[in-house]
C-alpha cells in the first residue's frame, strides 16, 4: 500500500510547481503510469483524495494515462507489446530486449482555475 | 483556467537522495546490498548466515527494517558488527532518506559491505532506489514456485534470487527448476542461489558471489 507515499510525492510535485501566490483550485493532475509498475491505479485515487482533503488540490482529478509494457529488439529493432515473464523478441526469438515503455511514473502537468 | 506543464518523475526526491547515498557509499568503499522478500522468507537469517560466512574476510555493518520492533538489530547485534534498526511505525517500505538517517548512525565505522534488509514485502520496495549497488531478491520455497511470475517487478530489478529454505523441498510440491526458470522468464540476466540457513547448503556459493561482488 506505498500508493499513499506515492500520492503525497505527486502531491509534492504539483504544490512545488503552482505559481507564486497561487490561492485557488487545481482542476486536475495528469499523470503517465506505466503498468510494469506496483501501483494499483484506484488505491492511487484513493490516496490522493484523502491526501487532499481541505487543500488547494481537493476535488483534483487524477488522470492517469497508464501506458503499455512494451519492448524493442537489440538485434532486429521489432518493437512489441508484451507481458512479465515474456521478455523476448517475437520477431526473431532473441530475449536481447530493452523496455520502451511501460515503468513511467511521472507528473505531466496541471490545470488550475486562474 | 491554464495549463502548467511539469514532466517531473514522481520518485524524483527520493531518486536524488537515493543517488547521493550511493556517492558516499562509493567514496567511502562500500558496496551495498538491499535485502528485498515477503515476510518470512528468511531474510534475517541469511543475513546472519552471511555475517557468519564473511566476518573474516571482511567489515560488515546491517541496516535493518521493520515496521516495529528492534528483534532484529538485537538478533544481529550478537554477531558483533554494527547495526541500525529502522522501525518505519507502518510504513511498507524504506526509503532513501530512512537509509540516510540511519547510515548516519555509523558513519565512522570501517565498513566494507553494508547490508540493507528491508521491510518484508514483495511489492512496495521494488520501487524505491535506496543508493545501493544491488537489490537481491529472496523467497522461500514455501512460497510456492510460480510466485515471480506473480511478483514480477522485483525480480525485475533484482541483480540476484535467492531460494531460502531449501531444506524443505522434501515436504513440499514446489519445483527448485520451475522456480528458478520462472524468475529468469523474468529477468534472463538474475544470478540465482539456492540456500539453507538451516543447514547451510548453498551458502558458500552464495557468500563467495558476494564478496567477489565486493572486490570487483
Amino acid at each position: 500500500m506505498h500508493e499513499v507515499s506515492i500520492a503525497s510525492e505527486i502531491i509534492e510535485i504539483v504544490r512545488q510547481n503552482l505559481p507564486d501566490g497561487f490561492d485557488n483550485k487545481v482542476k486536475s493532475v495528469k499523470l503517465d503510469l506505466g503498468e510494469f509498475t506496483n501501483i494499483v491505479p484506484e488505491a492511487l485515487k484513493f490516496g490522493f483524495e484523502v491526501l487532499t482533503e481541505g487543500t488547494e488540490l481537493d476535488g483534483a482529478q487524477l488522470i492517469m494515462n497508464i501506458l503499455p509494457l512494451k519492448i524493442e529488439c537489440q538485434i532486429c529493432e521489432n518493437v512489441s507489446l508484451t507481458e512479465p515473464g515474456y521478455f523476448f523478441c517475437v520477431k526473431c526469438g532473441t530475449d536481447k530486449v530493452n523496455i520502451i515503455s511501460g515503468k513511467e511514473m511521472k507528473v505531466v502537468e496541471i490545470e488550475i482555475y486562474d | 483556467m491554464s495549463l502548467i506543464t511539469i514532466e517531473k518523475k514522481v520518485l524524483e526526491a527520493n531518486n536524488s537522495i537515493a543517488d547521493e547515498n550511493r556517492s558516499k557509499f562509493k567514496e567511502k568503499g562500500i558496496f551495498s546490498i538491499n535485502l528485498i522478500s515477503s515476510p518470512g522468507s528468511g531474510k534475517t537469517s541469511l543475513v546472519e548466515q552471511t555475517i557468519i560466512h564473511l566476518k573474516d574476510k571482511m567489515k560488515i555493518a546491517v541496516i535493518t527494517g521493520d515496521i516495529q520492533t528492534n528483534l532484529d538489530a538485537e538478533r544481529i547485534d550478537k554477531f558483533g558488527v554494527p547495526v541500525v534498526q529502522i522501525i518505519t511505525n507502518g510504513g511498507c517500505h524504506l526509503d532513501a532518506s530512512l537509509v540516510r538517517n540511519a547510515y548516519k548512525e555509523i558513519e565512522n565505522e570501517d565498513i566494507e559491505l553494508l547490508i540493507i534488509e528491508n521491510v518484508g514485502n514483495l511489492v512496495c520496495p521494488s520501487e524505491y532506489d535506496l543508493g545501493e549497488n544491488h537489490k537481491i531478491c529472496v523467497m522461500s520455497v514455501t512460497e510456492g514456485d510460480d510466485k515471480p511470475l506473480k511478483y514480477p517487478l522485483i525480480f525485475h530489478h533484482s541483480e540476484a534470487f535467492v531460494i531460502n529454505k531449501i531444506d524443505l523441498i522434501p515436504y513440499l510440491k514446489c519445483s527448485l527448476d520451475e522456480m528458478r526458470n520462472n524468475a529468469v522468464k523474468v529477468n534472463p540476466k538474475l544470478k540465482v542461489f539456492s540456500t539453507s540457513c538451516y543447514s547451510c547448503e548453498g551458502m558458500d556459493e552464495w557468500t563467495k558471489w558476494l564478496f567477489h561482488q565486493c572486490r570487483m
